[in-house]
C-alpha cells in the first residue's frame, strides 16, 4: 500500500500530460481568438497557477505522510505521540489560502468590471433570438436576417443583444468568449470580438428540451470590407422574410439548415409569442387529460 | 387520461422494466409468505422507532437508489461513448439524466447521510435513541413515499425530463405539459418534509440528550458535523418547500410565479432553488467530513488534530454556504457588483474546507496509519476531493465561469466533490460502523478490490470531462457529432463501467460477508475505537447503553482503555424505551397516495388522502402511549452479566 500515493499521482499524470500536449486548438477555451476570450483565458491560467500551489502542497504532503507513517510489521509497537493543539499552524494554513483567495479575487473583480465596460470602438449590434430549436440573427443596421449562422466583422467589437422566444438558453462561442443566458422577455448583452477572419463554433449551452443537442450555430468573421460586401449582397439577393415564414421558423421543432433573408422580423412578434401560446389554448394552467 | 398515457409505452426497455417490477413484487410476497415473515416484517421493521433499524433501512434504500442512479449514469455514458450514437433517443436520455441527478442527490445521498447519522450519532453521545423516535420513523416513511413516487414515474405517466434543477420556463406547464414534472415536485416535497423533521430531531437530540459530562466541546467530530448539518437543514429546507409549492401552483392552478407572461419571473425559480440547493450540497458533505474525522483518527491511532479549528471551520462553511448561491448562474447577467460579491464569497468557502484537509493530514502525521478498507476510502477522498475543490475555486472566478458554466468542466467539478466527498465518506462509514451493528467485519480483501475498481474508474470517468468542457462540450446533450470529443468520451465511459464493477464487488462483499464472515461480536473490532459506540456490545442491544457513562474527556473509550478503567459501570436500573408504532408507516403510504393523486390532478384521490392524513395526526395527538420499561433481568441476560 506504500504505492498508494504514487498510484494516485500516476493515475492523474497522463491526463495532465494530455492537457499540455498539442491539440490546443481543439481545446477551444484554451485557444482564445479574441480579446474577450483572451482576458478570460488569462484569468483561467492565473487561477490554475494559484490552485496548483494548493494541489502540489497537499499531494506532496499526503504522499510523504502515507509513506513515512504507514503501519509496517516493524513499527507495530510505535505508539503515536499525543496530539497537541497548535494555533500557529492553524493560523498559517488559514492565512495562506486566504491570501491565495485574495490574489485570485482582485483580478477576478477587475476583469468582471472590465468586461462590462462599453467597448472603446463603437460596436456593431446584432440581435440574437434563441428559439426552440434554432438560432436567429437579426442585423438591424444592415436590414438582413440569418438563421443558424452569423457573419461578423473581424477586429471590431460586436454587441449581441440576446433574447429568446420561450425557453432560457445560453449563447456560447468558446473561442471568442464566455456565454450568457438568453432569457425570454429580458434582453441580455454580450460583447464579443474576433481578432481575425475565421469560422468559430457556436453552441447552445442551457438545456431546453428535446432538440437541444441539435441547436448549434456558426460564427463567420470576415474582414470589415468583406462583411459589408456580404451584407449588401444579401440585402440585394436574398428572399424577404414574411411574417408567415417567420412564424414557421420559430415554431417548435429542430431546424438545422442555414437560412438567409433580406428583411428582418418585427420585434413585437417575439414579445407576443408566449401570449400566442396562451391564446391558442395550449397553456391554460391545467393538466391536459 | 388514456391508458397509453398512464402507462409509458413504445419502448422495449420500459416493458422489460414493467415485467421485472411485477416479478420482483411477486417474489417478495412469495418469499415473505413462504418463510412466514409477515409478522416479523411488521413488528421488527415497519413499526420500528429504533434509530438503529431506521438507519439500516435508510442505508439499504440509499444503496438501492445508488444502483438505479448508477445504471442511469451508465446508460448515459453508453449513449455518449461515441459520436452520433443511436442507443437512446433525446426524450429518453433527458428523462434518464434528470432521474440520475435527482436520485443521486435526493434519494441516495440524503438517505445515506440520514442512515449514518441515525445509526451512529445517538451512540456517540451516549443516548438511547433520538429525541423524537416516532418522528424519526415518520421521516423515513416520508422519504420512502417520495422515493417510491419518483421511482414509479418512468413506467407510469413518464419521468420528469427538465434536469434535476427543473429550471423554468422549461419546467412550467407550457413546456413540460405531462405529469413528469409533477412527480419531481411531489417526490421532493414529501421527502423534504421528512428531511426537515430529521434536522429538528437531530438538533434537539444533540442539544438535550448527551451523556452527563459531555459538553459540546467534548462531542465527537462526527456528532459535531451532524449538529451543524441539522442547523443548515432547518434553515435551507423551508426554501425548497416554498419553491416547490409555488411551481406546483403555477403548473396546477394557473398562477404566475415563474411563468414568462402574467408578471411571472422564471429567474426567481433559479434563485429560490439554489438558495436551497447550495446549502444542500453542504448538508450532504459535512456528515461525510465527520466520518472522515472519525476514521482518520482511529486508523492513525491519534486524536484528531485541531479539534477547535475543525468545529469552527464547519461553522464557517455552514454560514458561508448561504451566501454563495448566485455562483450557479453567474451568466444570468446580474451585473458586475453581484457577480463580484458571489465570486468572493464562493472563493472564501474554500478556506475553511482547506483548513480541514490540513488538519486531517496533521492527524496522520506521526501517526501509525493502518490501511483498512474504511481508511482507504478516506485516504482516497483527500487528493480527489481537493481536485474537485480547486476546480470549484477556478469556477468561482465569474469571468472564467462564463467559459466553464454548464459545460462538462462543471460536470467534472461537481462529480469530483460529490463522489469523492459524499460517496467515499458514506462507504467509509458503512465499512467502519458495519461490525458495530452486525457483529462481523465486511471482508477486507473483497472490500479492497471494490475500492480500487471504483476509485480508479471514478478518475477515468470524470477527469477527461474537465478537458471535454474546455473543448466546448455542453452538458445535458444526448448526442454529439464532434469527432474530436470521441477519445475522451470513450475513456469516460470505460471509467463508468469500472465504477459499476466496483459497486457490484461491494454488493458481493456485503452478500458474502453476511453469509460467511466469522461473527466475532467484538465491542471494539478495529482495536482502536475512541468514541462511545465502541464501548458497547456488537451488535448493539436495542436499548444501546445498559448504563449511561459519565464523560470526562474527548475520545473517552480510548483513554479509559489506556487507564484500564471501565467506562460503562455502576448499578443496573430499568430502562425507559419508546413503543413501536404503525402510524408512521401508514401515514407514509397515505402521503404516497396523496402525492400520486396530486401528480395526476385526481382531486378525488387527493382530498380523501388529505383527510386521512389529518385523522392520523389527530390519532397521534391523542396517543398517550408513553413507552415501556426494560427490566433489569432482561438487561442482565442481554449483557451476559
Amino acid at each position: 500500500m506504500t504505492k498508494k500515493g504514487l498510484v494516485k499521482l500516476g493515475t492523474i499524470f497522463p491526463f495532465l500530460l494530455l492537457l499540455l500536449t498539442g491539440c490546443t486548438e481543439k481545446i477551444e477555451v484554451l485557444d482564445p481568438q479574441g480579446p474577450v476570450a483572451r482576458s478570460q483565458y488569462n484569468l483561467i491560467l492565473w487561477s490554475f497557477a494559484l490552485v496548483a500551489i494548493v494541489l502540489i502542497v497537499v499531494f506532496v504532503a499526503f504522499t510523504i505522510i502515507l509513506i513515512r507513517y504507514r503501519e509496517r510489521p516493524d513499527n507495530m509497537d510505535y505508539e503515536p505521540p499525543e496530539t497537541q493543539e497548535n494555533s500557529k499552524l492553524e493560523i498559517i494554513w488559514t492565512v495562506i489560502p486566504f491570501l491565495i483567495v485574495v490574489a485570485l479575487a482582485i483580478p477576478t473583480v477587475q476583469i468582471t468590471y472590465g468586461l462590462e465596460k462599453k467597448p472603446e470602438q463603437e460596436p456593431i449590434r446584432i440581435q440574437v433570438v434563441a428559439a426552440d430549436w434554432k438560432w436567429i440573427f437579426k442585423y438591424p443596421e444592415q436590414g438582413i436576417e440569418t438563421v443558424n449562422y452569423v457573419h461578423i466583422p473581424a477586429g471590431q467589437p460586436v454587441e449581441f443583444q440576446l433574447d429568446a422566444t420561450e425557453n432560457m438558453n445560453s449563447f456560447w462561442v468558446p473561442k471568442l468568449g464566455g456565454q450568457e443566458y438568453t432569457m425570454p422577455g429580458h434582453t441580455g448583452y454580450l460583447v464579443l470580438q474576433a481578432d481575425k477572419p475565421g469560422e468559430y463554433d457556436g453552441k447552445s449551452n442551457n438545456f431546453t428540451g428535446e432538440g437541444f443537442a441539435h441547436m448549434k450555430f456558426k460564427v463567420i468573421a470576415q474582414e470589415p470590407e468583406d462583411f459589408d460586401k456580404w451584407a449588401r449582397e444579401t440585402k440585394a439577393t436574398a428572399p424577404k422574410l414574411t411574417d408567415e415564414k417567420f412564424q414557421e421558423i420559430i415554431k417548435k421543432g429542430v431546424l438545422e439548415e442555414r437560412l438567409t433573408f433580406s428583411s428582418t422580423h418585427d420585434d413585437s412578434v417575439i414579445q407576443s409569442v408566449h401570449q400566442y401560446r396562451k391564446k391558442s389554448g395550449e397553456s391554460n394552467g391545467h393538466q391536459q387529460h | 387520461m388514456r391508458l397509453d398515457e398512464f402507462f409509458v409505452t413504445g419502448d422495449p426497455m420500459i416493458y422489460a422494466a414493467d415485467v421485472s417490477i411485477v416479478l420482483t413484487i411477486i417474489a417478495i410476497v412469495a418469499v415473505l409468505t413462504y418463510f412466514k415473515k409477515w409478522k416479523w416484517l411488521w413488528t421488527e421493521w415497519l413499526t420500528t422507532v429504533d434509530h438503529k433499524k431506521i438507519g439500516i433501512m435508510y442505508i439499504l434504500a440509499a444503496l438501492l437508489m445508488m444502483f438505479r442512479g448508477g445504471v442511469d449514469g451508465l446508460l448515459m455514458r453508453i449513449q455518449l461513448a461515441a459520436p452520433d450514437m443511436k442507443f437512446l433517443e433525446s426524450e429518453h436520455y433527458n428523462q434518464i439524466f434528470t432521474t440520475h441527478g435527482t436520485l443521486m442527490i435526493i434519494f441516495m445521498a440524503m438517505p445515506f447521510i440520514f442512515g449514518m447519522i441515525n445509526i451512529a450519532m445517538p451512540l456517540q453521545i451516549g443516548a438511547r435513541d433520538v429525541a423524537y423516535p416516532w418522528l424519526n420513523a415518520l421521516s423515513f416513511w416520508l422519504f420512502f413515499a417520495g422515493a417510491m413516487l419518483f421511482n414509479i414515474s418512468f413506467v407510469i405517466g413518464g419521468s420528469p425530463d427538465a434536469g434535476w434543477t427543473s429550471y423554468t420556463p422549461l419546467a412550467s406547464i407550457e413546456h413540460s405539459p405531462g405529469v413528469g414534472q409533477n412527480y419531481y415536485l411531489w417526490g421532493l416535497q414529501l421527502s423534504g418534509i421528512g428531511s426537515l423533521a430529521s434536522g429538528i430531531n437531530f438538533m434537539v437530540t444533540i442539544l438535550r440528550m448527551r451523556a452527563p459530562g459531555m459538553t459540546l466541546m467534548k462531542m465527537p467530530m462526527f456528532t459535531w458535523s451532524v449538529f451543524i448539518t441539522s442547523i443548515i437543514i432547518v434553515y435551507a429546507f423551508p426554501i425548497l418547500t416554498v419553491a416547490l409549492a409555488l411551481l406546483t401552483f403555477d403548473r396546477m392552478f394557473g398562477t404566475h410565479f415563474f411563468t414568462v407572461d402574467g408578471g411571472g419571473m422564471p429567474m426567481m425559480w433559479l434563485n429560490l432553488f439554489w438558495m436551497w440547493g447550495h446549502p444542500e450540497v453542504y448538508i450532504v458533505v459535512l456528515p461525510a467530513f465527520g466520518i472522515f474525522s472519525e476514521v482518520v483518527s482511529t486508523f492513525s491511532r491519534r486524536r484528531l488534530f485541531g479539534h477547535h479549528a475543525m468545529v469552527m471551520s464547519m461553522a464557517a462553511i455552514a454560514v458561508l454556504s448561504f451566501i454563495v448561491w448566485v455562483h450557479h448562474f453567474f451568466t444570468m447577467g446580474a451585473g458586475p457588483a453581484v457577480n463580484s460579491f458571489f465570486s468572493i464569497s464562493t472563493m472564501l468557502i474554500a478556506v475553511p474546507t482547506g483548513v480541514k484537509i490540513f488538519n486531517w493530514l496533521a492527524t496522520m502525521y506521526k501517526g501509525r496509519i493502518r490501511f483498512t478498507v474504511p481508511m482507504l476510502w478516506t485516504l482516497a477522498f483527500i487528493p480527489n476531493f481537493v481536485i474537485g475543490g480547486v476546480t470549484g475555486v477556478m469556477l468561482a472566478a465569474a469571468p472564467a465561469d462564463y467559459q466553464y458554466h454548464n459545460s462538462y468542466f462543471l460536470v467534472g467539478h461537481f462529480h469530483y466533490v460529490l463522489i469523492a466527498g459524499v460517496v467515499f465518506g458514506m462507504i467509509a462509514g458503512l465499512y467502519y460502523w458495519w461490525p458495530k451493528f452486525f457483529g462481523f467485519k465486511l471482508n477486507e480483501r473483497q472490500g479492497k478490490h471494490g475500492f480500487w475498481w471504483f476509485m480508479i474508474g471514478f478518475n477515468l470517468t470524470f477527469f477527461p470531462q474537465y478537458i471535454l468542457g474546455l473543448m466546448g462540450m455542453p452538458r445535458r446533450i444526448y448526442m454529439y457529432t464532434n469527432a474530436d470529443w470521441s477519445l475522451l468520451n470513450m475513456t469516460s465511459t470505460i471509467g463508468a463501467v469500472m465504477q459499476g464493477i466496483g459497486f457490484l464487488i461491494i454488493c458481493y462483499n456485503i452478500y458474502w460477508s453476511v453469509r460467511y464472515a466469522p461473527r466475532t461480536n467484538e465491542a471494539d473490532p478495529w482495536d482502536g475505537g475512541r468514541t462511545l459506540e465502541w464501548a458497547i456490545p456488537s451488535p448493539v442491544p436495542y436499548y444501546n447503553f445498559s448504563r449511561v457513562p459519565e464523560i470526562k474527556e474527548l475520545d473517552p473509550v480510548w483513554y479509559a482503555k489506556k487507564r484500564g478503567e471501565k467506562l460503562i459501570d455502576g448499578p443496573l436500573e430499568k430502562i425507559h424505551m419508546p413503543s413501536n408504532s404503525g402510524v408512521p408507516f401508514i401515514l407514509g403510504q397515505i402521503f404516497f397516495v396523496f402525492g400520486f393523486g396530486f401528480v395526476f390532478g385526481w382531486f378525488w384521490m387527493v382530498i380523501p388522502a388529505f383527510i386521512a392524513i389529518l385523522l392520523c395526526m389527530a390519532w397521534r395527538s391523542f396517543d398517550y402511549d408513553d413507552g415501556y420499561y426494560v427490566n433489569v433481568e432482561e438487561i442482565k441476560e442481554i449483557e451476559g452479566v
